[in-house]
This record gives structure tokens, C-alpha cells and sequence, in this order.
């Protein structure tokens, strides 16, 4: 998009005045996306991914699990492997890795050696959990991750995404990503303190799921399953 | 699945049931997900969580959910059998953890290295 406004004159401050007017609007419906460059992705063609824990900057505790159970299945569907999350947990800290952050500072020839996967998601939650309004309380779930080679820590891919309790489900996408977030949605129907879980599936998916705006390109497992019978 | 532990099994079962299936007809495409992830995302928010989580009722769960994925001539999610071999390897049961690393390993050659390395160094210990 074209934002090189011209101060010269009157007119321009009211063609600005317009462009700032429609930028918002067009931010409120489905973002206009900026064509993400995945050249490098492309280039690299990993075919696994390990996801770290996240770090956490949200207040709640809650944040790490419910953000780490959910952020699987938008790249294994995407086409991508990767490891159980709780296993590389497990692992992380068999090898006295206590924390995501010092997860996250780990050589990616260290992490390439133990677990073998070609790529890393780093993954930042920058909100989670309800947010209080007068009328409504909505849970609200904002993320921010990286995508890097392992192999010779190149940066591959950059997202971010928020999603909200308050959102109406009649507004999500059909086809795939509709049942995608249905099912993602559905599975819980837990106690009050679990509700951001969902609300975390949907952003994970929106952030990374091939497709979307910000997702991946597809790995080499999309579609290459034989389909079900 | 917190609920889960306090209703009824079967109650929160069908359930489920319904509300998967009212998902599926509310919006029915000719693209359906790569894997059957039934229960499986929610079983690794609950282990993460920790706290009262029984690794034998979310073992039963998964088993019985692999069954179901393999009569309906489906794919379990990359990682399925990497956390169960992690819950058996909770309840102090290694074979069928090893098993179970061996047959991520063989689903997923992608994953050769990791299990190889977990199935020699026999790492993933309890912590805690």
C-alpha cells in the first residue's frame, strides 16, 4: 500500500485525512494483509519445526500452557512435524532448562542435535486473559513469534496475532479454517479460568496456519496425506 | 477437559460427541483436517497445567482415541504417541513408553533423531 502522503497542500491533508479514515476502517474487517515475504522460507523448505515454550509477559500463569497446548496443530496442519510439546518440556528440563526464556537462549546447534528439526518456533504471548470492561469481561489472547533455521539460524518467518472471546463466531471463516476453529473452539467447555484456552486456539491459528494472512507457506505433509475413506 | 474429571464420563463424552458434530455439519467442507485430534490438545494443556492431572485417565482417553482414529482410517496428530510414551513414562510403565517412541518414529521419520535420542538417553524423567 501507497503511504507516501504529500504535506504540500490542503488537498493532501484531506486525501491523508481519508487514507488514515479507510486504513482504520480496513483494520477493523479481515486486515488487508501486507504481502509477507517468505522467500527465505521457501527457500530453506523445512519440513520440521520444534516448538519452545513461550515467554510469557502476561500476568497470567495460565498463559504458558494454554498458549503452548494450542500452537501444534495450526503448523502440523499447515503440513509441518512437530515433536509433543509437553514431551520437549519434559526434556528441556531433564537437561536443567527450567525456563522458556532459557529455552529460547539456547544455540540452535544445541537444540538442532537433540531434537533434529530443521526450524524453531519462538513464541512471545504479549496478552492473555480477561480484560474487564463495564458491561463484559472478554479474554482476550495477543502473540508474537519467529520462525528460525535451525540450521543456520536464519529468520524465516515473522507473525503476530489477537484474538477475543468477544469475537462472534459467525464471523470466522468457513471451508477449513472454519472447522479448524470450531474444533479448536468447542473442546473446552471448562471453568472460568480455562476460558482464554480457546480463545489462545484461535490466535495460534491466525498467527501460523497456512492460509491466513500471517501463516506459513505450506509444508511438505499438506495434502499429502492420502485422503481419509 | 477440567470438567471432565468431575462429570460423569460418559455424560461429558456424549457431550462432546455433539458438539463436534454440530461443528462438523454447521460448516461442511470437502477438505477435512490432515489428523484426528480428538482430545489431544486438550490433553497437553492439562498436563502442562499440572496441578490434581491423572496420567491414567488421560492415557485411557488417548488409547481409546487412537483406536478410533485407526477405524476410521485416519491419521493421529504429529506428537500423539511422543505425549503418551511421556504419560507412561510418568506412571513408571517404560516398555509401552518405548513402544510408543517407536511408533512416533516410524509415523514420523521426521522425528528419528529426537526419538532416538530420548529412547537411548532415557531422558524424559519426572521432574518434580
Amino acid at each position: 500500500m501507497n503511504r507516501r502522503l504529500s504535506f504540500r497542500s490542503f488537498r493532501s491533508y484531506l486525501a491523508a485525512g481519508f487514507g488514515v479514515v479507510a486504513l482504520l476502517i480496513g483494520g477493523c474487517a479481515t486486515n488487508p494483509p501486507p504481502k509477507k515475504d517468505l522467500t527465505a522460507f521457501q527457500a530453506a523448505k523445512p519440513a520440521s519445526i520444534l516448538i519452545l515454550p513461550p515467554v510469557n509477559e502476561s500476568p497470567d500463569v495460565l498463559a504458558l500452557p494454554g498458549v503452548l497446548s494450542q500452537l501444534a496443530l495450526p503448523l502440523a496442519e499447515s503440513g509441518y512435524y512437530v515433536p509433543s510439546v509437553a514431551l520437549v518440556e519434559e526434556t528441556l528440563k531433564a537437561n536443567g532448562v527450567q525456563t522458556p526464556a532459557e529455552a529460547h537462549a539456547i544455540e540452535p546447534s544445541k537444540l538442532r542435535e537433540i531434537f533434529g528439526t530443521d526450524a524453531v518456533l519462538y513464541t512471545t504471548v504479549k496478552r492473555y486473559g480477561s480484560t474487564y470492561r463495564l458491561l463484559s469481561s472478554d479474554a482476550v489472547v495477543e502473540l508474537r513469534a519467529q520462525i528460525r533455521d535451525l540450521r543456520n539460524n536464519e529468520l524465516l518467518w515473522e507473525g503476530r496475532a489477537t484474538a477475543s472471546s468477544a469475537e462472534q463466531q459467525g464471523q470466522t471463516q468457513g471451508g477449513l479454517a472454519g472447522l479448524l476453529i470450531r474444533a479448536v473452539v468447542d473442546q473446552i467447555v471448562g471453568t472460568l479460568t480455562d476460558r482464554s484456552h480457546p480463545v489462545a486456539g484461535i490466535a495460534s491459528l491466525r498467527m501460523l496456519k497456512t492460509g491466513f494472512p500471517e501463516g506459513v507457506p505450506p509444508g511438505p505433509r499438506a495434502r499429502a496425506m492420502p485422503s481419509p475413506r | 477437559m477440567s470438567y471432565q474429571n468431575r462429570l460423569p464420563h460418559k455424560a461429558s463424552r456424549a457431550a462432546g460427541a455433539l458438539l463436534a458434530c454440530a461443528g462438523l455439519v454447521g460448516c461442511a467442507t470437502p477438505t477435512p483436517p490432515l489428523y484426528d485430534w480428538g482430545g489431544y490438545t486438550s490433553a497437553t494443556y492439562q498436563f502442562l497445567k499440572g496441578g490434581d492431572f491423572d496420567p491414567r485417565l488421560s492415557i485411557i482417553r488417548l488409547e481409546e482415541q487412537l483406536q478410533k482414529t485407526a477405524a476410521f482410517g485416519r491419521a493421529p496428530p504429529p506428537g500423539l504417541h511422543g505425549h503418551l510414551a511421556l504419560l507412561y513414562t510418568k506412571i513408571g510403565d517404560d516398555s509401552n513408553a518405548q513402544n510408543h517412541l517407536l511408533r512416533e518414529r516410524a509415523r514420523f521419520p521426521e522425528s528419528a533423531a529426537y526419538m532416538d535420542f530420548l529412547l537411548k538417553n532415557s531422558k524424559i524423567k519426572v521432574a518434580q
